[in-house]
């Protein structure tokens, strides 16, 4: 059940970030949805299955992207390793926290991507911080949301359920 | 059953490593050399330099251990042969110091017109009892060593032979003994006077010379022949302090010519000693003697 839900994440995720490439904000920040995909099962599923996640979808990403193979999936792995840790050792079920694992996250993912980027094109480091960090809250508010559709989800479908029943046995 | 959660950290580490691995396959470096093949070429480069080096550490190691117990052999071996080579130096430079010695005995043969023969010393010991100094040579009567004959070294006279001598030894009164004596001259003022032995350094002493003659430290003293047994001429020594004496004579030492400690070869005067010259003789010269 775990790995169909991993699996499905890291699908979903994929044609996400395939079907809504020209999304951006400020002018080009993308939405990795990818990374977003990996950071919500490393704080659902463990340091195992996030980094897992974050080498395979990486790496398809950077298929899928063109490129050198390897720097997404490397930075991804990173990334869903110790979200994976960090989330196994402190409370992250609140909005807030998650919010801030999901910024951590991107701005860890992104400082990796770019240096190793940087490294082997023989190119000194530069960081565009605003946009990196708006692309890290853009991510961090999308998981939020991710959470509580997931999570909210059953209930919704209960509460519909059960509103059905009740208007059934009332007689107007 | 392995449970993969136990092993995160490896899992994490290999799958790491398997990335970086894939990137750096794709990667090229500025030579156009995979970075995967530089990188592996590099690590093998290094650890084939640390193994060689390592071999080539234990080998040298191994080689000077050998060297090392080959050159204790060579050491051992050097000095042994440099020991036998100081021996035969020794013997070579007492060669040598002999040959010398001979070859100034040989001169001293050859410019004589009196006939000698050499002699070695083979015993005696000038310095065992204080005022006695006599020494034993190889020659006797059986070459015609007779008792009173004069003793010489190539630097000056020695003695004179006492006692009855053996067939093929004699026993000479050095001219350091106490009771030893010759007549004696200064040779560049002709004072005339006696050599005697003494108890003292230096070991000779002039004596029956007046206060009133030029004796200076430095001259050198001759036989003057006037007792019988030394010819004239030869080296007694050198006047070391001639000092005005309590009565008529001076008191005049001499440093003897010939080093007494080391007498190895003499050469013995085959001339029997004549009887001393009277007062009368002396005074009336060679003519008178006639």
């Amino acid at each position: 059940m775990k790995v169909i839900a991993v699996v499905a994440a890291l699908v979903l995720a994929l044609l996400f970030q395939t079907t809504l490439a020209g999304i951006s904000f400020r002018g080009g920040t993308l939405v990795n949805f990818v990374l977003i995909a990996v950071v919500y099962v490393a704080l659902s599923f463990g340091a195992v299955t996030g980094l897992l996640a974050g080498a395979a979808g990486g790496l398809v990403q950077d298929a899928i992207a063109g490129g050198v193979v390897g720097i997404g999936g490397l930075s991804k792995t990173i990334v869903g390793f110790f979200v994976g840790v960090v989330g196994a050792h402190f409370i992250v079920s609140q909005p807030a926290t998650r919010f801030v694992m999901f910024v951590g996250g991107t701005v860890v993912h992104e400082l990796c991507f770019q240096s190793l980027y940087n490294l082997l094109e023989g190119r000194a480091p530069h960081f565009a911080w605003g946009t990196l960090f708006t692309q890290a809250a853009v991510n961090g508010l999308i998981g939020i949301l991710a959470f509580q559709i997931v999570e909210g989800a059953p209930g919704l479908m209960q509460r519909r359920e059960t509103r059905r029943a009740t208007f059934g046995r009332r007689r107007f | 059953m392995l449970d993969i959660r136990k092993r995160t950290g490896w899992i994490f580490l290999i799958v790491m490593v398997a990335q970086v691995l894939l990137v750096s396959a794709q990667v090229q470096t500025r030579s156009g050399v995979p970075v995967v093949e530089a990188v592996s070429f590099g690590a093998f480069a290094k650890v084939q330099g640390v193994t060689s080096s390592a071999v080539r550490g234990v080998r040298d190691v191994w080689s000077n251990y050998a060297e090392l117990q080959g050159a204790r052999d060579e050491n051992q071996s050097l000095k042994q042969r440099l020991a036998e080579l100081e021996i035969r130096l020794q013997e070579q430079r007492a060669l040598a110091a002999r040959t010398t010695r001979l070859q100034e005995l040989l001169t001293l043969q050859q410019t004589t017109e009196l006939p000698t023969v050499a002699a070695d010393v083979i015993g005696g010991n000038p310095n065992a009892i204080a005022g006695i100094r006599e020494i034993t040579i190889s020659r006797g009567t059986a070459d015609g060593v007779q008792p009173g004959m004069a003793v010489m070294a190539p630097r000056g006279i020695v003695g004179r032979v006492i006692g009855q001598p053996a067939s093929r030894a004699s026993r000479v009164q050095l001219l350091i003994d106490r009771d030893a004596a010759a007549g004696a001259l200064t040779e560049r003022s002709r004072v005339g006077g006696m050599a005697v032995g003494m108890d003292r350094d230096p070991p000779v002493g002039m004596e029956l010379v007046a206060n009133l003659q030029d004796i200076k430290p430095g001259d050198l003293v001759v036989t003057s022949g006037v007792d019988g047994i030394f010819p004239k001429g030869y080296a007694i020594g050198w006047v070391e302090t001639a000092q005005r004496g309590p009565g008529l004579y001076l008191n005049i030492s001499v440093r003897p010519a010939v080093d007494f400690n080391s007498l190895e070869e003499v050469l013995v005067i085959l001339v029997p000693p004549r009887p001393a010259l009277s007062e009368a003789e002396i005074k009336a010269g060679p003519e008178g003697r006639k």
